[in-house]
């Protein structure tokens, strides 16, 4: 009676080792062909468009309204104790430290890591990485390298700017709906920021955060069953993985931060 | 895919505003403009410190000139506060270091009052006159047994 489950557990262990060493392969192959000639530069511009660019508008509106959202809500609590003038660094700080790099990185996932991993399985589905390998061209390569490496690119700059528009979405709700001092706003959250421990951080958690996200989008895509609910299997695991990836690590990066 | 300048000129844009927005970041924000550090320190020791952290800026009337380097405690078991100030700095050997708070709640910082003696303090000397922290529980604590002493005082007579 105990021996079929325990050889199930024993099993699901394995396959679980196993995927954990495909994957560590899959990144090492994406890392060998990224340093080596061709560069496919013409490539990685083009996915750099699609990823980052076409990503422009909804990362810009979603940190706009992500730092209005902020202001109010850190203006309500902080006037119940006389302190409306530091909403700056609470508006910068969740920002920087926290919401910039994990928003950007999901809607960057639903936006862009989505598209990727069902581009990759349709092209798996309809035997064009096939074809690719009897042309004797590397598909890792010539697929699967430029997109890992366009997020990894990209996701710090959306970022970036997902953070600023928030500073902006902030000021505009706390300077001009609100009635707080520009300066006081702008200074307070000028002086709360410190590069070694909020900027240095946000940075950190994007390129993490993009690394996995490109990993999971693209190994999830390559490796999808050529079917079509193959297809819609890719999309979806990489959108829960890679969701429940980034939030992970953005705890274990911040507990290690302050260590 | 063939080529399309329009593309690459959209990528170049987009290129340039998230190296800007992470420029503007890191620098303005950050506050990485200031160059860690300034070439002249100085060591002050104080009594009481209160919540006095390193990277705390020095001022001398309200313009930063420094920072706090380090915090240690030395063989007294004073707080031995290293400064790293501007090198270009010429500060009077005996010059003040006081300990003040920015605003009611604000953060702390300390404060450089120069003296009057022609000598300049060097990179490794020590600032003699220090004022420390007012620790406000401390000042409460004084207040409270102050008063109660009077009562009992009055009392007594």
């Amino acid at each position: 009676m105990k021996a079929p489950a325990i050889s199930t557990l024993g099993l699901r262990t394995l396959e679980l080792v196993g995927h954990l060493g495909r994957v560590a392969l899959f990144l090492s192959h994406i890392g060998r062909v990224a340093v080596k000639k061709p560069y496919r530069l013409r490539r990685l511009v083009n996915e750099v468009f699609d990823s980052g660019v076409l990503s422009l508008a909804i990362v810009c509106l979603a940190g706009a309204t992500v730092g209005a959202v902020l202001g109010l809500q850190g203006y309500n609590t902080l006037t119940r104790f006389g302190a409306a003038g530091s909403l700056g660094a609470v508006v910068g700080l969740s920002l920087v430290r926290e919401l910039g790099p994990v928003l950007t990185a999901l809607l960057v996932t639903g936006r862009a890591g989505s598209a990727m991993a069902a581009e990759i399985a349709s092209m798996v589905t309809t035997g064009q990485i096939d074809g690719l390998r009897m042309m004797s061209i590397d598909p890792v390569d010539f697929v699967v390298a430029p997109k890992a490496l366009a997020m990894l690119f990209v996701l710090p700059m959306l970022s970036a700017l997902f953070i600023v528009f928030g500073f902006f979405g902030g000021y505009i709700v706390g300077v001009e709906l609100l009635g707080l001092d520009g300066g006081t706003y702008l200074s307070s959250l000028e002086n709360s920021i410190e590069f070694h421990d909020d900027v240095a951080q946000s940075l950190v958690k994007s390129v993490v955060f993009a690394a996995l996200v490109g990993t999971i989008a693209t190994y999830r895509g390559f490796h999808a069953e050529p079917t079509s609910a193959g297809v819609s299997a890719a999309t979806t695991g990489t959108v829960v993985a890679a969701s429940l990836a980034v939030l992970l690590f953005d705890y274990v990066i911040t507990a290690l931060w302050s260590v | 895919m063939q080529p399309s300048p329009i593309r690459d000129f959209i990528v170049g844009l987009f290129v340039l505003a998230g190296l800007g927005a992470l420029a503007y970041l890191s620098i303005q924000v950050g506050g990485l403009s200031y160059k860690g550090p300034g070439g002249l320190e100085v060591i002050a020791s104080f009594d009481e410190i209160g919540g006095l952290a390193p990277r705390a800026p020095v001022a001398i009337s309200g313009v930063k000139v420094g920072q706090v380097a380090r915090i240690e405690l030395d063989p007294q078991l004073r707080a031995r506060v290293t400064l790293d100030l501007d090198s270009s700095l010429a500060l009077p050997v005996d010059s003040t270091a006081s300990i003040r708070t920015s605003g009611l709640l604000g953060d702390q910082f300390i404060a450089l009052e120069p003296g009057a003696e022609e000598q300049l303090l060097k990179s490794g000397e020590e600032i003699e006159f220090t004022e420390s922290a007012l620790s406000i529980e401390r000042l409460i604590g004084k207040f409270v047994n102050n008063a109660g002493l009077d009562d009992d005082e009055e009392k007594k007579k």
